[in-house]
């Protein structure tokens, strides 16, 4: 039984995890890369417009990131659920 | 004369020659060195590869000849719009590391038709499985077999057809004899080849127009012409004073902007052949972790790509535009002989106009006619978008091994993919149908010698379409990753995170999606329903065939969802192998079973 209740926590705290950086997969590509777009290109960092910053450079760098963080995450949450191997 | 001297004179063929020469002796000593002696070295190179190893791999067999040669140079023509290919293409392996990745490693089989059938204890379910299997990585496939083809072509003088047999020849020697484990170990070989290929180019280019090293700065720098103007500014002003759209704001409609970069994405994490390349290491943490790899490393050249477009687009059209045709540079007349730059002088003042519209008119097969010219605009130039990369190094003037490179790389690239796919064909044959569905008594050296025949059966499928292209191949290849989404990319998600999901609702979504994608290409992209290729406007919602992907799999999830409401609950013993592979350790090595 108590093997079932660890699984169970272990799986809730994933399944937060991985909402909460695919909210931030979404928000950098879809939302400021797409649809808003045009009002981030009335920013300009250097030679850049920040809309088109982020569809064509900014968004993948936030994808790498996102992913190490996951690995990060969930090494520590496999060690405190003891499933680290 | 000294021995600098030399080196220094010697020309872009024999540098072709040396580098290719090298980098293919590399590939086939790797290849007998790593040769596979079971079935296990051969679906999954034995389960023991590293996490960086691993990623390497998976990028060099994600990049192919389209990434490396076609993919800057569609984005230097359509600006903002490229967008979709870069984050669709990089987003997926988000979507892989946080919801596939993992628990597949876990769940620890051979391939992604394996887990299909099992997850749904169905051999129907198995069956479909292999059918969308094998239809997305032929798609795909004969693609860049004609991809390879056209490399060495290009930069060994030789015609498509015998550059199709060569690469046949080639990639049927490594994979036949190392399987997965050869193609591992070739692939990371490929990927430093490939990167350090485009790489190169990319920063000498930099340093001239901007002054700066880094590529992915010097695309949002100040130019170097003393001018002070920024780089993406003088662009713009460029495309919009020849009547192109603004090189920042892109013309396609944010909806359809939407939907391919989502099908892209869904399709990307739902591609076979990058699915298998997680079953090769050998803890769930690895596996995370090599997604991770793949991805920085694949981010690296994604990244490089946007700015080498801006750069080459720049450069192009400062030395075309309005300038005598006469006094055109080297490399104008050379790949004038390939067709890959046509001039038609409407107005004869001698001058080149470059302009918007298409300089010529297209002939019955579709191709372009070029003793057509399209007398309803001025613009007097066709460029082939693949230009970009192939002369984007003699455009800028750079040394003789730097414009070799480039050959190395972009047979580095093609080969990889075109190994990775066949790999996942072969043993879609030899394990899912064979062994799985239609003689399960074979033993572990028939399934090998079965393997090995299967991968010689598919290197030949895929060069007879390589060397026969019929036109609907090069429409439909884009569209591998629309039939990836509709497929298998819901059925896996709902194998894993929705426990009470059962074989009804998963066999009833695979087919509608994949049904409802193919029917929409056969209509809309290759207009077999109609006289003529129906307009854009009868678009459903406005959106193309290649973002149509992220709508069946919109349908895949509901039908799914709904038919598995009316149907009854799996099998205890298949949730239980659900709550297990949501568990990451005791991940056992991929067994037969």
């Amino acid at each position: 039984m108590k093997n079932r209740e660890n699984a169970k926590g272990y799986w809730r705290d994933n399944i937060k995890y991985v909402i909460i950086l695919l909210a931030i997969w979404f928000a950098v590509s879809y939302g400021a890369g797409i649809l808003l777009k045009d009002e981030l290109n009335q920013i300009k960092i250097g030679g850049f417009k920040l809309g088109f910053w982020f569809a064509q450079q900014g968004s993948m760098y936030v994808f790498v990131i996102l992913i190490f963080v996951y690995v990060r995450l969930m090494n520590k949450l496999d060690k405190k659920y003891g499933y680290d191997e | 004369m000294n021995k600098l001297l030399l080196i220094a004179d010697m020309d872009v063929q024999t540098w072709t020659y040396i580098l290719v020469g090298i980098t293919f002796t590399l590939y086939i000593g790797i290849a007998i060195w790593s040769r596979a002696g079971s079935t296990k070295d051969f679906y999954v190179a034995g389960g023991g590869v590293s996490p960086l190893a691993n990623g390497m791999a998976t990028a060099a067999d994600w990049m192919s000849a389209a990434s490396f040669i076609s993919m800057a140079g569609i984005i230097s023509f359509a600006g903002y719009d490229g967008a979709v290919y870069l984050m669709g293409w990089t987003g997926g392996y988000v979507l892989l590391a946080l919801l596939l990745a993992p628990y597949l490693r876990k769940f620890g089989k051979f391939t992604v038709p394996d887990f299909i059938g099992d997850r749904y204890y169905s051999k129907t379910a198995r069956i479909v499985a292999v059918f969308c299997a094998l239809l997305v990585s032929f798609t795909y496939v004969a693609g860049q077999m004609r991809g390879v083809g056209i490399v060495f072509s290009r930069f060994l003088e030789v015609d498509i057809n015998t550059g199709v047999i060569i690469g046949m020849l080639i990639v049927l020697f490594y994979a036949v004899l190392g399987g997965m484990k050869g193609i591992t170990y070739t692939q990371v070989a490929q990927y430093c080849v490939l990167i350090f290929a485009f790489m190169v180019p990319a920063i000498f280019i930099s340093i001239q127009m901007t002054g700066n090293p880094i590529p992915q700065l010097g695309f949002g720098g100040e130019l170097n012409d003393g001018s002070g103007m920024y780089l993406l500014d003088k662009l713009d002003g460029l495309s919009t004073q020849l009547g192109f759209a603004e090189y920042t704001e892109g013309s396609k409609s944010t909806i359809d902007i939407f939907a391919i970069t989502l099908a892209l994405m869904v399709g990307t994490a739902g591609l076979p052949h990058v699915i298998v390349r997680f079953f090769t290491v050998k803890r769930v943490k690895d596996a995370r972790k090599s997604a991770g790899i793949a991805l920085l490393l694949i981010v690296i050249l994604y990244t490089t790509a946007p700015a080498v477009a801006a750069f080459a687009r720049t450069n192009m059209i400062e030395t075309v535009s309005d300038q005598p045709y006469e006094e055109v540079p080297e490399w104008f007349k050379k790949w004038e002989g390939t067709e890959l730059v046509v001039f038609t002088d409407k107005n004869s003042d001698g001058n080149i106009q470059y302009l918007a519209g298409d300089a010529f008119l297209k002939g019955d097969d579709g191709k372009w006619d070029f003793n057509q010219p399209n007398l309803n605009n001025n613009n007097e130039l066709y460029v082939d978008r693949d230009i970009m990369v192939l002369a984007n190094p003699e455009i800028a003037k750079l040394p003789n091994w730097v414009i070799a490179l480039v050959a190395a790389g972009g047979l580095a690239a093609a080969l990889s993919t075109a190994a990775g796919l066949l790999l996942v064909i072969s043993s879609s044959v030899s394990h899912d149908l064979i062994k799985k569905i239609i003689k399960p008594s074979i033993s572990e050296k028939g399934e090998l010698i079965a393997a090995r025949l299967s991968a010689v059966g598919a290197v030949c499928v895929a060069g007879y379409f390589g060397i026969n292209p019929p036109g609907f191949v090069a429409a439909v290849v884009a569209l591998a990753f629309g039939l990836a989404a509709a497929s298998f990319f819901p059925a896996i998600i709902l194998g894993i995170f929705y426990k009470r999901m059962n074989k009804e609702g998963a066999i009833a979504g695979m087919l509608v999606g994949i049904v409802s994608m193919l029917l929409y290409m056969m209509k809309y992209k290759l207009g077999w329903f109609d006289a003529e290729l129906p307009d854009k406007s009868e678009w459903w919602f406005g959106i193309s065939p290649e973002g149509f992907g992220t709508i069946a799999m919109m349908l895949n999830f509901i039908v799914s969802i709904t038919i598995m409401k009316f149907t009854k609950a799996p099998p205890q013993e298949v949730q239980d192998i659900v709550e297990d592979i949501r568990i990451p350790s005791g991940a056992k090595e991929a067994i037969q079973h």
